[in-house]
């Protein structure tokens, strides 16, 4: 089978976009990949997003994309998978190019957010993410479904409230200086453990923001170098999927999906987790950050807190994650969050990831998470020069 | 009245929401002094429903109790009434929701009851017409409120929430037997709300002597006089209960000593249930009678009327006693709130939600 | 815009596990969940028969909310719980009849039926089992 290259990517700022709608969004990514990919016309589009029928009243994205990007006539398509429709966008474009059908593919992952005001609407609309009737139908948040799960995981291992402070202070501290990143202020663990709780027990600080914001690839099968002479292959993909409801996983700590999909990726890519050079972990709450490091194989169960705490997660450190900031800071428009990681990812092996620069990468990966582990993506690429 | 075939109470099952306020709260929240009225009303305190309970929660536990009493399956209730003046919904059955929360829905019969405070012992009184005349052989019959006393108003200190259920049927297996009933109603305008009005209305004074009393005494009189007994012949009287007082004295009026009345008085303690209220009087005296023990039993409702009933108790009750909570067991988990929660839980005002807010 | 509105065909076709925790078990290998389903989620069976799961249990996790989705507002803050029934089922619901700060794990607790979410003034009322501290007798 081909190969898959990345050939060029865009993104937006990230926030609450007033003057940008969903249109404006696609727009503004879709356009700045083809530009950075020298080209004016792809051959589809596949657009990644969760919420745009309930928050937006519109479905339909492929043509709706197609429609602003002046391409219609293409087959396009809207993917979703909740919070890993970015991934799972980014997994049918590869799928794509990979069947010989098409030459040149656009992925754009986008979310608008902030069009709804009411948080108790954007709650519902984020929890569609997890069981209709048998979780939300209890007046389930898709936070609270994910502090049962850091409840479990600190009574297990007989972690405090601070063992997962570390992860929010580190991915503030990375978005300070990152352009487009959502929240670009530092915090320290006594304001981690004096913002409100949520759901308990998960407090505001420990809660990635809702934001708007949109990202997009060029995904082609001949590997262009670019200018440093460097070209970035999507060398290994998979999804896998786990029950919807926490209360009919088997395990309540092992993300089954995310172990399977890492596991299957790492083998299209011919890897192993000693081989990454940066990561992007799907850290919503620090507990499925913590969760990804261990599905990652990163760490050992129990011991992720202990890795990020120790520096060894800086960019500087043994393996970088989230050095943009994740999605605690970054931001995470939901839908789009997915091609944000792997533009990312991208940008750091490509040598252009500007300040958030890691030195000297080869081989990063990006888990990307839908649900509460129920639907995980993880893209493995690699540089070649 | 009496039925066919004799009938009786197969089991029996109480319900009491665990939060109170305290008397001194809800007067004060309107600048009062309790002190001016707890002689009048003799109550300490009422149940406030939890933000979650409605008439149809408080039915189902209630009978649910009263269920695990009989030891009847429920599928072989052939009817399910409720009686009360709190529908949650004021066109759709409540006794539908409980005939399919218990799983006795589908070949029964459903209805709910209207008559104010005696909406519940009318239930009971069509259920022993069902079964008395071979129709079904179960029948539930429930009588439960969370009422609604207008804010401010003196009806505020004793409205309150609760219920009580009863599986009817044959008396060879029933706890107690239900040897006669006898009912008496007229028009009289003591208490009334108007179908889009939120709170009743009431006359005052007017519902003492013209209402309550003339209505009890004109049953129960009926009652004994048609079964040749009197006050000595009953270990208990249970009437309608609005308050601590207006039961104490028309027990009084028809010759019952103060220990006959007092053992069924629960509005005290947990206010005016209103359909609840002589039902789960019944139910605390059920919770400790013994077997031949007699009952007399009379209720009241607005609007007016009364329904007395004859109950004697079989050795039966003993046997089926232990199988649920006892009304005492509802009232050791109180825990008191202050008005602003009980304002919250009989949604004085409206939230931004209700009324479509972004 | 709109987000979760209750529709009114679900109040019905839900009650066999919201009123009477109806379930089902697999004949296969003994998995027992809720509501029906088609498929047992563990070994793949179509052979699944109904059964009514116990209705007391013991709180395994628990989470307090204190921003609700939309029409929960009312109820704020409530308390979410996996709770593992006396067959060792695990269910998900809601805690009633308890201040947050009272609920541990291991709790014993046990059904009650109670409104889960009402329309609005003019709109249906579903109800559903929640669970309680187990009542003392």
């Amino acid at each position: 089978m081909r190969k898959v290259y990345v050939v060029g990517s865009g993104l937006t700022s990230i926030g609450a976009l007033w003057n940008y709608g969903l249109r404006d969004l696609i727009a503004e990514a879709g356009l700045a990949a083809l530009d950075e990919a020298g080209v004016d016309r792809v051959d589809a589009i596949f657009v990644g997003n969760m919420m745009s029928g309930i928050l937006n009243a519109q479905e339909n994205l492929g043509a709706y994309a197609a429609d602003y990007l002046g391409l219609s006539g293409i087959p396009a398509f809207k993917v979703e998978a909740a919070c890993g429709s970015g991934g799972a966008a980014v997994m049918n474009a590869a799928m794509a190019i990979k069947s010989g059908l098409f030459e040149r593919v656009l992925v754009i992952g986008v979310e608008k957010m902030s069009d709804v005001t009411a948080t108790e609407d954007v709650t519902s609309a984020l929890a569609t993410a997890s069981e209709a009737e048998y979780e939300l139908f209890w007046g389930a948040s898709f936070v609270s479904l994910n502090a049962l799960i850091m409840r479990a995981y600190a009574d297990r291992y007989g972690l405090s409230e601070e063992d997962f402070g570390w992860l929010p202070i580190l991915m503030h501290k990375n978005a300070k200086d990152v352009p487009y990143a959502q929240l670009r202020f530092p915090i320290d663990m006594e304001a981690y453990l004096k913002s409100p709780m949520i759901a308990e027990p998960i407090r505001l600080l420990d809660s990635a923001p809702t934001g708007d914001g949109a990202a997009a690839l060029v995904l082609s099968p001949s590997d262009t170098k670019n200018e440093e002479g460097v070209s970035v292959e999507l060398a290994g993909f998979w999804s896998s999927t786990d029950t919807m409801a926490l209360y009919t996983r088997e395990e309540l700590l092992e993300l089954k999906a995310a172990k399977l999909a890492a596991k299957r990726a790492f083998e299209m890519a011919n890897i192993s987790p000693s081989d990454l050079d940066v990561v992007e972990v799907h850290d919503a709450f620090s507990i499925m950050g913590y969760l990804n490091l261990e599905a990652l194989g990163i760490v050992e169960p129990g011991k992720a807190h202990e890795f990020v705490k120790s520096g060894d997660a800086e960019r500087n450190g043994s393996l970088p994650v989230n050095p943009e900031g994740g999605l605690k800071a970054r931001g995470h428009p939901v839908g789009a969050t997915g091609v944000y990681q792997i533009v990312e990812v991208y940008r750091q092996l490509a040598g252009k990831a500007g300040s958030a620069q890691v030195p000297d990468p080869n081989v990063g990966a990006a888990m990307n998470v839908g649900g509460t582990g129920s639907n995980v993506i993880v893209t493995v690429l690699r540089r070649v020069s | 009245m009496r039925p066919n075939k004799p009938v009786g109470i197969v089991g029996w099952g109480s319900y009491v929401p665990m939060f109170r306020i305290k008397e001194e709260d809800l007067a004060a929240a309107w600048g009062r002094e309790w002190s001016r009225f707890a002689s009048g009303l003799m109550v300490y305190e009422k149940s406030v429903p939890g933000l979650d309970e409605d008439t149809l929660t408080i039915s189902y536990e209630a009978a649910m109790n009263a269920l695990a009493r009989a030891g009847v399956d429920p599928i072989e209730l052939g009817a399910v009434y409720v009686g009360t003046e709190s529908k949650p919904y004021a066109v759709k059955p409540t006794s539908t929701i409980l005939a399919e929360a218990l799983g006795a829905s589908g070949a029964t019969t459903g209805a709910d009851f209207e008559f104010a405070c005696k909406a519940g012992t009318e239930a009971i009184q069509a259920v022993m017409g069902l079964v008395g005349s071979g129709m079904i052989k179960y029948g539930l019959a429930v009588g439960a409120d969370t009422s609604q006393g207008a804010p401010g108003d003196p009806l505020e200190y004793t409205a309150s929430a609760g219920g009580a259920a009863f599986v009817i049927g044959p008396a060879p297996e029933s706890a107690a037997v239900i040897v006669a009933s006898y009912s008496y109603v007229t028009d009289t305008p003591d208490f009334w709300r108007r179908a889009l009005v939120k709170y009743p209305a009431h006359g005052r004074a007017f519902t003492g002597r013209p209402a309550y009393f003339h209505h009890i005494v004109s049953a129960a009189k009926g009652l004994m006089e048609e079964l040749g007994t009197t006050p000595e012949d009953y270990d208990y009287a249970v009437f309608h209960q609005p308050n601590g007082k207006f039961p104490r004295r028309v027990g009084k009026m028809l010759g019952f000593p103060m220990e006959k009345v007092e053992p069924g008085l629960v509005t005290p303690v947990v206010g005016n249930t209103y359909s609840g209220s002589s039902l789960l009087g019944l139910t605390a005296v059920l919770d400790i009678a013994k077997p031949g023990d007699k009952i007399l039993l009379v209720s009241f409702g607005s609007g007016a009327g009364s329904d007395a009933f004859h109950i004697e108790v079989t050795e039966k009750i003993e046997e089926v006693r232990d199988r649920a909570p006892k009304f005492r067991d509802y009232l050791e988990r109180k825990v008191y709130v202050g008005y602003p929660f009980y304002a919250r839980s009989m949604r004085m005002y409206k939230m931004p939600a209700d009324v479509g807010a972004y | 815009m709109w987000a979760y509105i209750p529709s009114i065909p679900p109040i019905k076709r839900e009650i066999p596990h919201r009123y009477r925790l109806e379930g089902v078990e697999c004949e296969e290998c003994g998995h027992r969940t809720l509501p029906s389903r088609r498929v047992c989620p563990r070994c793949g069976s179509r052979k699944l028969k109904k059964v009514t799961l116990p209705r007391r249990g013991r709180v395994l996790y628990h989470t307090t909310l204190h921003a609700t989705p939309r029409g929960y507002e009312f109820y704020e803050p409530y308390v979410l719980a996996l709770v593992e029934l006396e067959d060792g089922t695990k269910i998900f619901t809601q805690l009633t009849d308890v201040k947050p700060e009272q609920v541990s794990p291991g709790m014993e607790v046990e059904a009650v039926l109670r409104k889960v979410r009402v329309g609005g003034e003019g709109g249906p009322i579903a109800y559903g089992l929640k669970f309680r501290p187990t009542l003392k007798r």
